[in-house]
């Protein structure tokens, strides 16, 4: 191998994709399943987690293939190893926790239409070395679940008072209990991971001068 | 080598169809036994939560084993058949005529005695909707109900599966005073009906409430020779 495994620049494929490449909050992209699994902190990192595996591994598969891809089929072929990768997650989720597959319902199955990995397959695995394709497929995976799990952790607090399921906000501040506390309602339903999702990009924007527009 | 030959371009797709499709195959088969556990489990949860004993997916296996002390098999005509409860298919049961099916019945062991709970099945507006109702040893007075739906309308005929819907369930009878069966009307605001056999409906899931309706109806009617004979 002509590279360190851990090069800068294959380090700059981890991280880019965390911050200030991040496909989220930067590229826009896999916008719909952060709205749609975001309620709660467990299927928001499950789903991350999914994600991860799925855009890893198919971009090893797909740059491990790359010299061999007919090029008029190149995107069935990437939708074929996308497709295969995400119902093998589905199987393993409904055998070992099952409750979460139930929460994520169709949201597994729509990973297959997440931009963020044909994006990456297309872009970075057809034309790049297994390893890089790897650490690049782990960090846009790194980097969705980081704003998944920022966005669930907000929604999951101040919606629902309770982190993983566990209460965090004591139920004697409520109101149905004497105290002074509610939960914000709006906070579990899909429109409130937008705004989380905008005042994230907000502040990411005024602290890195290179994302702003002219 | 021309990757971009039609020939090449054949092969090498029908021989990742085939590579893909075996992965999944095996993937399937090796998983089946783990998500048919987790499948069982939900199962006992919903069964016991028809006579409101609340379970988690942790011990609702040791809770069933205590509380249902045994279930059974009954025929049209009420007689104890053989087989296992649990592993009837509602589905294929409710595609035979009706002197045919198979009804399940399981025994509940509950503070104010023992129930009956019996699995209902049928359809609601975009698919299958199905539960299970408790019936107190007097064969007439439901004691709960616990639905649930494939696909019905969030807000709307998904709301069967809620507590507000399903708790007024308690308490209706299936019989009038006669010894008719009336079964439980799902019902409008402008529809009058006595009131021990009247549940609200949905507003905006009408045609859901009245599947439920009729499912209840469906298999109440089947249940009647079992009524009957364990009211003796």
């Amino acid at each position: 191998m002509s590279e360190a495994l851990f090069s800068r620049k294959n380090i700059s494929l981890l991280s880019g994709p965390i911050g200030s490449n991040n496909p989220i909050t930067v590229q826009v992209l896999g916008i719909c399943s952060a709205l749609a699994v975001t309620a709660q902190l467990k299927p928001a990192f499950v789903m991350a987690l999914s994600v991860t595996v799925v855009v890893a591994f198919g971009n090893v598969i797909i740059s491990l293939l790359r010299n061999t891809i007919p090029n008029r089929i190149r995107i069935i072929v990437q939708l074929v190893v996308i497709a295969a990768l995400v119902i093998i997650v589905d199987q393993f989720l409904k055998a070992f926790v099952y409750d979460v597959s139930k929460q994520l319902s169709v949201f597994v199955g729509l990973i297959i239409t997440n931009c963020i990995l044909m994006g990456r397959l297309e872009a970075f695995a057809l034309a790049n070395k297994p390893w890089p394709s790897f650490l690049d497929g782990i960090g846009n995976g790194a980097g969705y679940g980081l704003i998944l799990i920022i966005i669930a952790f907000f929604r999951e607090l101040l919606g629902s008072g309770t982190l993983w399921g566990f209460r965090v906000i004591p139920e004697s501040w409520y109101i149905a209990n004497g105290g002074f506390y509610s939960n914000n309602g709006m906070m579990i339903l899909p429109p409130m991971a937008l705004i989380t999702v905008g005042v994230i990009i907000w502040i990411q924007r005024s602290r890195n001068s290179k994302l702003q527009e002219k | 080598m021309d990757t971009n030959g039609n020939k090449y371009t054949f092969i090498y797709a029908s021989a990742m169809v085939i590579l893909v499709a075996a992965i999944l195959a095996i993937t399937a088969l090796k998983l089946k036994p783990a998500q048919q556990k987790n499948i069982d489990i939900e199962k006992k949860q919903n069964i016991l939560a028809s006579v409101g004993i609340a379970s988690t997916f942790a011990d609702a296996e040791s809770i069933y084993a205590e509380r249902i002390l045994q279930s059974y098999i009954v025929d049209f005509s009420g007689e104890k058949i053989e087989g296992l409860a649990f592993d009837i298919d509602l589905k294929s049961e409710r595609a035979k005529p009706e002197a045919d099916r198979r009804l399940p019945v399981y025994e509940c062991k509950t503070e104010e005695g023992t129930k009956y709970i019996l699995p209902v099945y049928g359809a609601g507006l975009w698919g299958p909707i199905w539960g299970y109702v408790s019936v107190n040893d007097d064969m007439n007075t439901l004691y709960g109900a616990n639905f649930a739906h494939a696909s019905e309308t969030p807000g709307l005929g998904a709301e069967i599966n809620t507590k507000a819907f399903q708790e007024p369930f308690k308490g209706k009878k299936i019989f009038d005073e006669t010894g008719k069966l009336v079964s439980i009307i799902v019902a409008k605001s402008s529809e009058t009906a006595p009131a021990e056999h009247k549940v609200d409906g949905i507003s905006g899931g009408t045609i859901t409430s009245k599947g439920l309706q009729t499912m209840l109806l469906n298999d109440f009617t089947s249940y009647k020779a079992f009524f009957t004979k364990k009211k003796q």
